[in-house]
């Protein structure tokens, strides 16, 4: 184990000594992924007490966090929280003497945004803790990476949050990373190592990364990294969750919480980086993380946190040679040929002529002879009858493969599905016992939150198999008879149809390696990409000052959207102040946050207003234009110190003008007669004056024929009101 | 060494008015009482480049650069003035001289650099790697005025002026990105095709395009030709370049026909060429890998070239003379920091005072200053940190404080001078006091008149 009490020594500095010895080293540990990824195992068992190398994942967790001087973690459940609770209870984590274990059980969170809320709640964190996943593997040590963290407290009030990233460049072909993680672009300030770009929701439609001019505001470098992977184990001051009960929308780690802090400088908040370089950290996202990880930990890059050495719930096992692992009561046929990096567990027995290499067997399971396995995750008491095939596949607890049967690449089998004889179960394919969920929810969170509270009533495969054996029998009857087809004959399951993602990409994240002719043809589709952006790139702006890049017409019609958008609200605002007697001031008030929040200008708001005032004049019911300039006539009276608010400048008022113009011509064609009316009951109202009609006629001078329309409408008036100042002179 | 050198003298800037007129263009300002292009002229003569191209916006701007350069360098450079029009840009001057490029790689360098970086160190690198295109890069100038005896406090004050956004790779070798003139106010826009190929790109605002590159001559040529809207090496060409580097279109017809220019080909054929020997580059970089395809194979092939960077060291001293602060940071700095620029040997009071000039009785030339030839003081006058030219008359109880003065200037009694820069033939009369100003070729300041961070020039007859 790791020295235990390493984070007590070597801490420079006699304050960080001493407040590491006050204060207890908290963790907070989720054990819900909040998303469904290991569908459909994670439907009757939750993903961290899924075996990884026949330990669940939620032990790796916790015996790290423990030999890293944690003293106290908070396991938060959701999804299945009886079966964690009831594992913890009886596993040998409760009752530890330097190392306490506590759950925090939620039937309503969603997120890991709801977690922490609820966590913050119960008043439990008192300093800075750690905060990971229930899936993390890991071997590294906490020490440095809490001083670095604590020692910028000092120093910055607002460096909250440390996240712990290591080196991994993704595959140039997939842009994923070995985890099947997607690429993760990251800036990084290299001197202090503060974060301040996060981007692993790539948006391949975006060729370029767009960072914030103010970065480089007082710095004079940034580092740009592609190569570095995400840890998921975070160092967190208590801040990190207050900050989430503030900002009640924050849900994911990442998306949400990382990205708000970094875009949103408004409260000054700094997260920081830690890479690590010697010691191992990796979070299991998906199947293909669950492969790379599980493989990792059989070549004893997580060592101590290794098969052969016993940590917590996994029984003794020996290293042999070529990377074997053997435990002791194996039943071995003497013509069964085990291969390199393979672990075959207690009470396993294993027919002759059988060939097993690059897979983890679990325990109790009856290989029969003539199998093929490779590059299979067995997990305990499956059943492989005589000459089946399998190829890289997970095999859950409790499966029995009929003989003759075979796995093709990258297939998942949940727990007690029965292959039938001879029957080949395709590529890619999901088989459970349960139905796949009709309803598709776009968001992936929820949805499974909610199906994680229907699941609830199905009793644990653990706790009570007579029970469910019954129900399955029951339920068997049915499902026979119409999926007899679906695994073959006598098989047992359903297999689910493919996500929105669809086949194509269920390669990505299968434990499956990627097929050569996929990879080739993604060279080749993104070399056509890159013939066609070429050709984009050809046609330059005829000014020959280089485009920063073909987005920045894209930006425009944003700005665009954004103004149809804000004229919305303004409108509606403008109709409830009407329509509910609100005074001007409030008026103004919300506008302006409405402005603020879409970063407008006022003269934007006055055009909007103004034409929230148009509006209302049309909706008003009217027979004769007449009475709709008298309409309008009421509107403006009474709301004219509204309008005036925002027009303080003649550019302002020139600005309105136009846009009663382009309302004429386009949404309220039946102000077009009208115009000049309009204007002028404007200019008696003192809402618009007489420079900003003369200016505005000015500039339309130039114009085309076409756009002249309506100053030629206007142009009697026009006439008048240089008359009019001509006498005054 | 098959190099071909040109030298881009501009003409008549706008940026430098009033100290630019018709008669003096921008390549015959005085630095330090020397035109500002021999600085640029004398590098390359220590290196041994003796065939030139200047090229000159405007005729009359060539006619009297071509005249100071046949004066001054007679015998010692073999210099062909080219005059191309106005308003041509940087890359509109090298489409106009096209048909003269012939040698394999071109250095193109700015006449308005004042630099002790080696043009050789450019070249090396850029045959290194077998570049398409190596730019200098210099550490960003700090501007601003620097009063003597500059305290702590004020250092900090003082920031390095903003003038290029790049990315280099990990190796600082090659460029991988660039944002110039107004581009560098705006939000960073990265390729990420390009990062995915170097994994990690640094990128820095602190170094400043020093304009000079060198050029592989089919490649200039090409694009030139192909993009006609292309106006300037450094706002349009450069960028192109750096942008399109993993996805070249130049290969078609440039550089594919060059032997051993293809890197790709070398490496299929693994014989290695001497450049990559030179450079210790067995490891290949990113643009070669990246060519090879992901898998190594090759399968499919992806052009690619090469965009690389010399950074000059942090001693080294590197301008231009793109500004009104520029030029009197640079007249400063070569009589002061960096007085091994200018060719003259300094006193034991570190100034240099020319024999011929006649100083009053009581009148101090302090350190870091010049007095240029047959210029005469008063009495009782100080000159600190500042640049007279020749023939010079000042009066009595002149101060003169970092200022540039020109030829032929008269300077009445009592006046004070400070920050300001005056061109040749002004008069001053009595009692002029002047703080940050300007004065243009030939103007008139009467007696008494003070004046604070202006720009007084004759108005032009256009």
């Amino acid at each position: 184990m790791v020295a235990k009490k390493g984070g007590n020594r070597g801490v420079g500095g006699e304050d960080a000594e001493e407040e590491l010895k006050r204060d207890r080293l908290q963790a907070i540990l989720l054990a819900d992924s909040f998303a469904t990824k290991f569908r459909p195992i994670t439907l009757e068992r939750p993903k961290v007490l899924l075996p990884l190398v026949n330990v669940p994942m939620i032990d790796y967790t916790l015996a790290w966090l423990e030999s890293a001087g944690v003293e106290e973690v908070f396991v938060f459940c959701c999804a299945h929280s009886k079966q964690v609770i009831d594992y913890l209870k009886n596993s040998k984590w409760f009752g530890q003497p330097n190392f306490s274990v506590s759950t925090i059980e939620s039937h309503n969170s969603m997120s890991a945004g709801d977690a922490l809320r609820l966590i913050y709640e119960r008043h439990v964190i008192s300093g800075d803790f750690i905060l990971v996943t229930g899936d993390t593997v890991s071997n590294m040590p906490l020490t440095l990476a809490l001083k670095e963290h604590k020692e910028r407290r000092r120093k910055d009030n607002n460096a909250v949050m440390t996240i712990v990233i290591t080196q991994s460049k993704p595959c140039s072909i997939t842009n994923q990373s070995r985890l099947g993680m997607e690429e993760l672009f990251m800036a990084i300030d290299p001197d202090t190592k503060q974060l301040l770009y996060y981007e692993d929701k790539a948006d391949d439609l975006k060729g370029t990364i767009s960072l914030d001019k103010g970065l480089l505001m007082d710095k004079t470098s940034i580092s740009l990294h592609n190569d570095k992977q995400d840890c998921y184990i975070d160092i967190c001051s208590p801040e990190v969750l207050s900050l989430f009960t503030d900002n009640f929308d924050y849900q994911h780690l990442r998306r949400h919480f990382v990205k708000g802090l970094l875009v949103d400088d408004i409260m000054g908040y700094k997260i920081f980086t830690h890479e690590i370089h010697s010691s191992y950290a990796a979070r299991i996202d998906n199947y293909r993380g669950y492969d790379t990880i599980s493989k990792d930990i059989i070549q004893r890059w997580t060592y101590p946190l290794v098969p052969d050495v016993q940590f917590f719930g996994n029984c003794a096992t020996k290293l042999e040679r070529r990377g074997m692992y053997r435990a002791s009561e194996v039943g071995l046929s003497r013509s069964a040929q085990i291969g390199p990096f393979t672990v075959i567990g207690n009470g396993t027995s294993i027919g002759s002529n059988t060939e097993i290499s690059d897979s983890v067997v679990g325990e109790g399971c009856i290989i029969g002879s003539n199998v093929s396995i490779d590059g299979c995750y067995i997990w305990n008491n499956v059943t492989i009858e005589d000459g089946c095939k399998l190829k890289h596949a997970i095999v859950c607890d409790g499966v029995i493969m009929k003989s003759g049967a075979g796995l093709e690449p990258g297939v998942v089998l949940s727990f007690k599905v029965v292959v039938g004889q001879q029957f080949t179960v395709p590529a890619y394919s999901k088989v459970s016992l349960l139905q796949q969920p009709v309803k598709q929810d776009s968001d992936e969170e929820l949805e499974y939150a909610d199906n994680s509270r229907g699941v609830i009533g199905i009793p644990s495969i653990s706790n009570t198999p007579e029970k469910l054996n019954e129900q399955f029998s029951t339920k068997l009857s049915d499902s026979q008879r119409q999926t007899v087809s679906e695994v073959g004959n006598g098989g047992v399951g359903f297999i689910w149809s493919h996500g929105e993602g669809g086949h194509e990409e269920e390669w990505r994240h299968s434990v499956a390696p990627i097929p050569a002719d996929r990879l080739v043809e993604i060279i080749k589709t993104a070399t056509d990409e890159l013939e066609i952006s070429n050709r984009d790139g050809n046609v330059l702006p005829p000014s020959g000052e280089l485009e920063p890049d073909s987005v920045d017409n894209d930006s425009d019609e944003d700005v665009r959207d954004d103004y149809a958008y804000f004229e919305k609200e303004v409108e509606a605002t403008f109709l409830r102040a009407v329509h509910e007697n609100v005074t001007e001031d409030h008026v103004i008030l919300e506008v302006n946050s409405l402005r603020l929040s879409y970063n407008l200008t006022s003269t934007d708001c006055a055009s909007a207003l103004f034409y929230s005032m148009m509006k209302l004049a049309l909706d008003t019911p009217h027979d004769t234009p007449g009475e709709l300039v008298k309409n309008f006539a009421t509107a403006i009276t009474k709301w004219q110190k509204l309008l005036k608010y925002y027009l303080t400048s003649i550019d302002e008022e020139i600005e309105v003008i136009l846009k009663f113009e382009e309302m004429c011509l386009e949404s309220t064609k039946e102000y077009s007669p009208l115009f000049v009316q309009v204007l002028h009951l404007l200019y008696d109202k003192d809402v618009i004056q007489e420079e900003a009609i003369l200016n505005w006629a000015a500039e339309k001078e130039e114009a085309d024929e076409s756009d002249k329309l309506f100053l030629k409408q206007a142009e009697k008036f026009i006439q008048w009101l240089n008359e009019a100042s001509e006498e005054e002179d | 060494m098959d190099f071909q050198v040109v030298v881009l003298a501009g003409g008549f800037s706008k940026s430098l008015v009033p100290l630019v007129s018709k008669e003096v263009p921008k390549a015959l300002l005085p630095v330090a009482n020397r035109p500002v292009l021999s600085y640029v002229l004398d590098l390359l003569e220590l290196k041994n480049l003796k065939d030139l191209i200047v090229v000159v916006e405007g005729e009359t701007a060539a006619l009297s650069v071509s005249a100071w350069i046949s004066s001054t360098y007679i015998d010692r450079l073999h210099v062909e003035v080219a005059a191309v029009p106005e308003d041509v840009g940087t890359a509109g001057a090298l489409r106009a001289i096209d048909h003269r490029l012939t040698a394999k790689d071109v250095l193109v360098v700015s006449g308005d650099l004042v630099c002790d970086v080696p043009p050789g160190a450019v070249a090396a690198a850029h045959r290194r790697h077998d570049a398409v295109v190596t730019a200098l890069l210099c550490s960003a100038p700090v501007s601003g005025p620097s009063d003597s005896g500059s305290s702590g406090a004020k250092d900090k004050a003082k920031k390095p002026g903003r003038y290029n956004i790049m990315a280099l790779d990990p190796t600082k070798q090659f460029l991988l990105h660039i944002a110039a003139g107004a581009e560098v106010e705006k939000d960073i826009r990265v390729q990420k095709s390009i990062l995915r190929a170097v994994s990690q790109m640094e990128i820095r605002a602190d170094l400043m395009d020093a304009h000079m590159y060198a050029f592989k001559r089919s490649v200039l040529q090409d694009v030139l030709n192909q993009k006609e809207t292309f106006q300037s090496l450094r706002r349009d060409v450069l960028p192109y370049l750096v942008k399109s580097q993993l996805r070249s279109e130049l290969l078609s017809s440039g550089v594919q026909s060059d032997e051993n220019s293809n890197s790709k080909d070398a490496m299929q054929n693994s014989k290695i060429l001497p450049s990559q020997l030179l450079a210790n580059a067995f490891t290949p970089s990113f643009h070669e890998l990246y060519a090879l395809g992901p898998d190594g194979s090759a399968s499919i092939t992806r052009k690619t070239h090469k965009c690389c960077v010399y950074i000059a060291n942090k001693s080294k001293y590197c301008a231009r003379v793109n500004s009104i602060q520029a030029f009197s940071d640079i007249n400063r700095d070569v009589v002061g920091d960096a007085n091994h620029l200018s060719g003259y040997s300094f006193s034991a009071q570190n100034n240099v005072i020319h024999p011929s000039a006649v100083l009053g009785s009581k009148t101090t030339v302090g350190p870091q200053c010049m007095l240029g030839g047959g210029s005469q003081m008063g009495d009782k006058c100080s000159v600190k940190k500042s640049v007279i030219g020749r023939h010079c008359r000042i009066g009595s109880n002149v101060k003169v404080v970092s200022s540039v003065i020109m030829d032929h200037v008269t300077i009445g009694d009592g006046c004070s001078i400070q920050g300001s820069v005056i061109c040749s033939n002004v008069q001053l009369q009595e009692r002029v006091v002047l703080k940050d100003c300007q004065v243009g070729a030939g103007f008139v300041v009467t007696a008494g008149s003070e004046y604070k961070a202006e720009s007084l020039a004759k108005k032009e007859k256009l």
